[in-house]
């Protein structure tokens, strides 16, 4: 018990050394709370439209002034010819290209049928779907308006309609920052979690103070306890200071109890660091250790539900995301904050992070020597 | 010998190396780094390991101190096997790696104080130990380790490798890349420590050093070439040995390889030694002098160095 408090009080006072390494445990998550949210921004805005618009009538432009006025379009061009609308897309002074053809208004009041023409670039697949929705959506609304201004409904509609009306539970107003953060601050403690400690070891096997320590009584599990407990406090830290950004910046309250979201990190954070333990146990030099928990981040954070929704992975993808402890707490957190889920209905995703937590840790300490 | 032999023999030597082999690497691409060695080591002797890099001396070190198994053989310290009871060597071994590593951004104070500690014991228990040595760098103790000069590493790897008065104390080139009034005082420390009992197994790649040893042992690729005190191997040296310097000592270096008489001829401070093949100088002399090169010639003393060049050689 000694040799650890011991060994602990060591840690510390290298980590309060370094002070680059402090600032950047503290800074580097308060900067990305404050600038990946406002970024990673779902909703599409600033769509760049340009239109050729070969009718010149009434309804043309009544047509297109509705399209502005809706602030997802900002009229870029106004090509004369489709030829042209193209060379303005090649040239991507325009994302989306509505043509109007000429006898619009003609054919919309004689024949009460007009066709219209959409062309998207979609090199941004995501931009190019919504921009589509979006036009079709404001071009239906303007069909309707035209009907309404020239039929005269009756009382009752004659034929079947069927009306939606969307409530959004949870999150009503759509904002995404609020799944957005929490997830952000998963990352970020995984980051903090992996990344530190199989750094902080691999530097001892290079400085090759981890030889001297190894030809002394000290056992492995103390020594290990010592490498985890401070990395465990930092991460702790780091996530009361990303809650507290959160809640002071984006308004988020958690609906359900902070002390869930608490129990569960503790928890996670322990499997985090179990795996940071086991790379550190792999690789030889820093170099290494970094490119391993680089790559396995990429997946983590790609495959971990923040920014692609799990259920439209294909079936093996699926596999793997049950394999990423990222995916369980970005689950748990947006349960706990959205919805104000309790440990009752979390107790699955606990169990599941439990056992990462022991099996990373075990593989840790069975695969780290103290002798070659 | 019965397995009563192997454990009385134990008890009688602080360290026993028994035919131990290692090798890095594997499959098709072994680097073998030990065949085979065998020592042991008395209680309270300064046993030299001389060998140049790449001999094995930093690899036999490791196995010794419990940091690598050894793929043949057995050996054991302080009675203990350095395979099976390598828990009990941790607690009475002191190991100072060849590479400083301690930790750099720990001050002077906290190192010991941290190596004292995980070996349950304090400063003030074995202050008398590391006195000498410690009261040179305590002025500093509130440096950062890593802000020390080489010397003073030195002395605070030392420090914190005694600290738990161990019984046998490791030291892997403690001299490489010191200084050589600080080599000098090194060995002075390790010649007090010697007096307080403590078995002392030093590595160096200086053949001069050998000297200072109570016995040596050479290593080469891996095998022991010899191994006695320095006297008796300055007393097997059984060639004549020449040294002679003049005006132009490369032409001269070159003339004397040249003769057929010559066995061994090498640069040696400001003389060139020449081991000869017989007792007789006379023809080599003539030779030099018919040939116009100019030089003065003397009987030479053979020393360690020379010994050990010779082993070197007829080991090739």
């Amino acid at each position: 018990m000694r040799t650890l408090l011991f060994l602990l009080q060591k840690e510390f006072r290298q980590i309060f050394r370094d002070p680059s390494i402090l600032r950047l445990i503290f800074i580097m998550p308060v900067i990305q709370l404050v600038m990946l949210p406002f970024a990673a921004d779902y909703e599409i805005k600033n769509i760049q439209l340009a239109v050729t618009d070969n009718d010149h009538s009434a309804y043309s432009r009544l047509l297109v002034s509705k399209i502005t006025a809706s602030g997802y379009f900002k009229l870029s061009a106004l090509p004369g010819t489709e030829k042209q609308a193209l060379k303005v897309i090649e040239k991507d002074q325009a994302d989306m290209v509505l043509f109007i053809p000429a006898g619009f208004e003609k054919n919309l009041v004689k024949e009460g049928e007009a066709p219209l023409m959409i062309s998207t670039n979609a090199i941004n697949g995501v931009k190019g779907g919504l921009g589509n929705s979006y036009l079709q959506q404001i071009i239906r609304e303007f069909n309707q308006d035209i009907r309404a201004e020239w039929i005269q409904l009756p009382r009752f509609n004659p034929e079947v309609q069927l009306e939606t009306t969307v409530s959004n539970w949870y999150n009503p107003h759509m904002n995404y920052k609020l799944f957005m953060v929490p997830g952000i601050l998963v990352l970020l403690l995984t980051m903090v979690g992996a990344n530190l400690t199989a750094i902080n070891i691999v530097r001892e096997k290079e400085i090759g103070t981890i030889e001297q320590i190894n030809v002394t009584p000290v056992r492995k599990v103390h020594f290990i306890l010592g490498k985890l407990i401070p990395f465990w406090i930092l991460g702790i830290l780091v996530f009361t200071l990303g809650l507290l950004i959160a809640r002071v910046l984006y308004g988020i309250t958690p609906v359900g109890s902070p002390l869930t979201i608490y129990v569960f990190a503790a928890v996670y954070l322990l499997a985090v660091l179990g795996l940071g333990l086991l790379i550190s146990t792999y690789a030889h030099t820093q170099q290494q250790a970094m490119l391993i928990s680089f790559f396995l981040m990429m997946i983590f954070i790609l495959m971990g539900g923040l920014y692609t929704s799990i259920d439209s992975m294909p079936e093996w993808a699926k596999m793997i995301t049950r394999f990423n402890p990222v995916t369980y707490f970005i689950e748990v957190i947006r349960m706990v904050v959205l919805k104000g889920s309790g440990l009752a209905e979390i107790r699955g995703h606990l169990v599941v992070i439990s056992i990462f937590a022991l099996i990373l840790n075990a593989w840790a300490v069975l695969n780290y020597h103290k002798r070659s | 010998m019965g397995n009563g032999g192997v454990k009385l023999k134990r008890k009688m030597y602080a360290v026993s190396v028994n035919n131990i082999a290692k090798s890095y690497g594997a499959k098709k691409n072994v680097t073998p780094a030990l065949h085979g060695i065998s020592f042991d080591v008395k209680p309270g002797e300064l046993f030299g390991l001389i060998g140049p890099d790449g001999a094995g001396k930093t690899t036999l070190f490791r196995i010794l101190t419990t940091l690598l198994l050894p793929d043949k053989g057995t050996a054991s310290v302080d009675g203990f096997d350095v395979v099976n009871a390598y828990k009990s060597i941790r607690r009475r071994v002191g190991y100072m790696p060849g590479r400083f590593s301690l930790y750099q951004d720990l001050t002077v104070k906290e190192n010991l104080d941290f190596f004292a500690t995980i070996f349950n014991t304090s400063i003030e228990k074995n202050y008398d130990l590391v006195k000498d040595i410690y009261a040179q760098i305590e002025p500093f103790s509130n440096r950062m380790a890593g802000k020390l000069s080489g010397g003073m590493k030195q002395k605070l790897a030392l420090s914190c490798a005694l600290i738990h008065r161990p019984s046998v104390l490791f030291l892997d080139e403690p001299t490489t890349g010191v200084d050589a009034v600080s080599r000098k005082e090194f060995w002075e420390m390790l010649k007090r420590l010697k007096a307080e009992g403590i078995t002392i197994l030093v590595s160096t790649p200086y053949m001069d050093e050998a000297g200072m040893c109570d016995r040596v042992a050479l290593i080469q690729s891996g095998r022991l070439l010899e191994m006695d005190t320095p006297s008796a191997i300055i007393r097997d040296f059984s060639k004549k040995l020449l040294a002679l310097k003049g005006p132009d000592m490369l032409t001269l270096l070159q003339a004397i390889r040249s003769h057929k008489d010559v066995a061994d001829a090498y640069p040696f401070g400001e003389f060139h030694h020449v081991v000869l093949e017989q007792d007789d100088e006379s023809g080599l002399l003539g030779y030099l002098q018919d040939n116009g090169i100019a030089f003065e010639a003397k009987m030479a003393v053979p020393d360690i160095e020379d010994c050990f060049i010779q082993l070197m050689k007829e080991e090739r």
